[in-house]
């Protein structure tokens, strides 16, 4: 039972000094400091976070579009006054570009400036000169263990990347370290909180799933939904809110091809405000539901449904 | 090591989650990290280290409602080793918290049933959580009859409370009451107030249904029960026996499915870029190398896209089956070149048109039924007779490109097989699948006469769940 915690375990595997202390001491602070960065957070949300600190584990965080997954990433950085390192992953994304590459100019230069004398031995000497870390272009991730200041890291939607490079991470998420054959183990010199999103549009490896706590945002309930609403929309009333949120709750439950993302939620909500709307009638919905729905046959739909039209306004 | 924990891990393995041995690791390390008397937090955490798949989550929910209904932790020692001390207790029905609840109960049990309704909508009306549990337990203890020591998993028990309520009404009701509330009343406020209504009961259903399993695991311990709760994963649904919870939970699985299959797909293809070497190029290649062919150069594949043509059973018995099968094939069509459906009952009718120019499938496969011409005789399945319509008419449109999928159970009925047409049909196609909805060990069964057309398909695959169904269209391809 009394097995190591994980923070010290890591911390000696990665030959830290001392055990970085805990972020937070509870979800309950967790989901107050959130909320202080405009992000409302649930209990789920907020234990998961806990657990990524305590346990040292990255997360991976999936969900429909738009639900505030890249957003919770930035929250937990601002509220620990971390800065946020972001690799966006897209397909055909490279080692080159995840991790580190070659600053050849450079090694070009030194070569070059070093040239006269032509020995062996000086040879031997310029090529450990030249592959050392002052030649190095770090990219997110090597930047983000190298870090000595706080830092949040972000994958973003990383099941944009071929399952072949996923493999890339697999070490970084797991062992917190870049193995650089010409130079060595480059090990963390912090246990950074790490965060990758997943649109879900591929199945990820079980490899990567293994060494993540998940978390699944899906849209949020009708009380949540409202008091983001609240949140990030300045100068709404309750009863709009209310309203919108209960909108959006409906059209949600209809068979649409895209169903209202939060984020799409606080635009509606926002245009109502600039409208001066104090509550949402037939007139202003029909109006309006192009900001809500992306596909007009999503829009006839819901007009059907909901306002009981058959056309919806040009 | 026997344990709470890893039973319940056990129970989640048993229902088909993968729970790898490092993720049980993880679940008891952040057990011992958080405050483990917070059942919501405790939930949350099993559920952030052994589920990693949005879909597993109301199967894993439903385990741990079970599990950890009617137990509550004052230290990680109680999670770790809870079965020893726990299921005595647990097995009598007097734990701690089940003779709060029973109290609480006791109290309100003279309520009359004009009471109870009374309470019901009150706290309906007013959202009351608090109120809204009280009224489940006591609706519970007054209609359910609950029978101690039978081993069943308690759908029976909530059909009885809830026909009693009569939900409908009430929904109504609450309906009404909050149109009231609103300031106008158009069509917009009035499907509003039908949602709020609508989901405030869906809340009370979640929460009988919640105080009937926890009796049920007060009465036979939460292991047996799981047993008996336990759904299978959507992906793992029966197709054929699936009931209309989980064929909505099929439809919902459905879309994304396809998507993932047709990304996997398109990669798949892009990837294998070598096509034959291509001679013309390399000699041209070779003249920078003194006329040596060192660098080989390869022709760009041509895309093997198949040309696929499914024909299916649509009578009434396996009618699900080929609408989700239509659906898969036609929402990854772009993989294929072509794709022509006909669907047939004991007659047979091409519905291809219905899916041009629709962004999606399943608004074309609800068509099928209205406007497909199926039924030339009696209604019943004529896989002889198809397949002999499908011959004469379309036969000569078969090239070597083609791949005919058969959907159906081959319950012919006793008509007349005729499966030279198909030996015929096999002759001029690429290849000829059969994708049967039903277990191996009915086939042949009955009027099943998959033996007979056997022979004349490539495969003859079992194609019970959707899990299946994406691995062959996978390797189809």
């Amino acid at each position: 039972m009394s097995a190591l915690d994980p923070r010290e375990e890591l911390a000696k595997r990665l030959g830290l000094l001392h055990v970085p202390p805990v972020r937070f001491d509870s979800p309950h602070e967790i989901q107050k400091l959130l909320a202080d960065n405009d992000y409302l957070s649930d209990e789920a949300i907020a234990s998961v976070v806990f657990l990524a600190d305590r346990l040292a584990k990255p997360v991976l965080v999936e969900g429909p579009a738009g639900t505030g997954k890249t957003a919770l990433a930035q929250a937990v950085a601002d509220s620990i006054g971390a800065r946020l390192i972001r690799l966006q992953c897209y397909e055909g994304l490279d080692e080159s570009k995840a991790l580190y590459e070659w600053n050849y100019r450079k090694q070009l230069l030194r070569i070059q400036a070093g040239r006269p004398e032509g020995s062996a031995e000086e040879w031997a000497h310029l090529e450990e000169d030249i592959f050392a870390e002052e030649f190095l272009l770090t990219r997110p991730l090597l930047e983000a263990i190298t870090a000595t200041d706080p830092v949040v890291l972000l994958i973003d939607e990383v099941d944009r990347v071929e399952l072949e490079t996923e493999a890339l991470l697999l070490e970084i998420l797991s062992e917190y370290q870049v193995s650089i054959p010409e130079l060595g183990t480059v090990r963390a010199k912090q246990i950074p909180m790490v965060f990758l999103t997943s649109n879900n549009t591929r199945e990820l490896s079980e490899a990567l799933k293994r060494r993540c706590l998940y978390l699944y945002v899906g849209y949020p309930s009708i009380e949540r939904e409202r008091d983001i609403i609240l949140a990030r929309v300045p100068g709404i009333s309750a009863v709009l809110a209310e309203q919108i949120a209960q909108v959006v709750r409906s059209l949600r439950t209809l068979d649409l091809k895209k169903a209202p993302s939060v984020s799409e939620t606080l635009g509606w909500a926002r245009t109502l405000v600039v409208l001066g709307r104090e509550e949402i009638g037939e007139h202003d919905a029909a109006e309006t539901l192009h900001i809500l729905l992306k596909y007009q046959s999503d829009i006839e739909r819901a007009t059907k449904e909901l306002l009981g039209r058959s056309k919806p306004v040009a | 090591m026997l344990n709470l924990l890893g039973d319940f891990i056990a129970e989640l393995r048993a229902a088909g989650i993968p729970v790898s041995m490092s993720e049980h690791v993880d679940a008891a390390r952040a057990v011992q990290v958080i405050d483990i008397s917070d059942r919501s937090l405790v939930k949350s955490s099993l559920g952030a280290t052994l589920v990693k798949d949005g879909d597993h989550m109301p199967v894993f929910s439903t385990a741990f409602e079970v599990f950890f209904s009617n137990r509550s932790f004052e230290s990680v020692a109680d999670l770790m080793d809870g079965v020893e001390a726990e299921s005595p207790e647990g097995a009598a029905g007097a734990s701690g918290p089940g003779d709060a609840r029973g109290e609480g109960g006791g109290a309100s049990s003279s309520m009359s049933a004009n009471e109870l309704a009374d309470l019901l909508y009150r706290a309906l009306r007013e959202g009351n959580r608090a109120d809204l549990r009280r009224a489940a337990a006591e609706a519970v203890t007054r209609y359910a009859g609950v029978e101690p020591g039978r081993p069943v998993g308690g759908t029976y028990y909530l059909y009885r409370t809830l026909r009693n309520l009569e939900l409908d009404a009430l929904e109504r009701r609450l309906s009404e009451a909050g149109l009231a509330d609103q300031p106008t009343s158009d069509a917009l406020a009035q499907r509003l107030s039908r949602d709020e209504a609508h989901a405030r009961i869906e809340q009370l259903k979640a929460e009988i249904e919640r105080e009937i399993r926890e009796r049920l695991v007060e009465d036979r311990g939460a292991e047996a029960l799981a047993k008996s709760v336990r759904k299978p994963l959507p992906e793992d649904i029966d197709v054929m026996h699936a009931n209309r919870d989980e064929m909505a939970q099929l439809e919902r699985a459905l879309r994304p499915l396809s998507r993932k299959l047709a990304v996997r797909l398109a990669r798949r293809r892009r990837r294998r870029r070598r096509g034959p070497v291509d001679l013309r190029h390399t000699v041209r290649r070779s003249l920078s190398t003194g006329g040596v062919p060192i660098d080989l150069r390869f022709k760009p594949p041509r895309p093997a896209k198949p040309e696929i043509i499914v024909i299916a059973d649509v009578s009434g018995s396996v009618a699900s089956f080929a609408r989700f099968t239509l659906h898969l094939v036609h929402a990854i069509s772009s993989q294929f070149s072509k794709v022509r459906s006909f669907v047939f009952v004991d007659g047979l009718d091409e519905v291809s048109r219905l899916f041009e120019g629709v962004d999606d499938p399943a608004e074309a496969v609800a068509r099928i039924n209205a406007e497909a011409d199926v039924v030339a005789f009696d209604g019943h399945s004529d896989y002889g007779r198809a397949f002999l319509t499908f011959h004469e008419r379309f036969a000569d449109q078969l090239t070597k490109r083609s791949t005919i999928l058969i959907l159906g159970d081959a319950r012919n009925n006793y008509h007349q097989a005729h499966a030279e047409v198909l030996a015929d049909l096999k002759y001029r196609a690429k290849a000829v699948y059969w994708l049967n909805p039903e277990p191996t060990s009915y086939w042949n069964s009955g009027d099943s006469i998959v033996s007979q057309y056997a022979p004349y398909c490539e495969r003859v695959v079992e194609c019970r769940t959707l899990r299946q169904l994406e691995a062959f269209v996978g390797d189809l391809a």
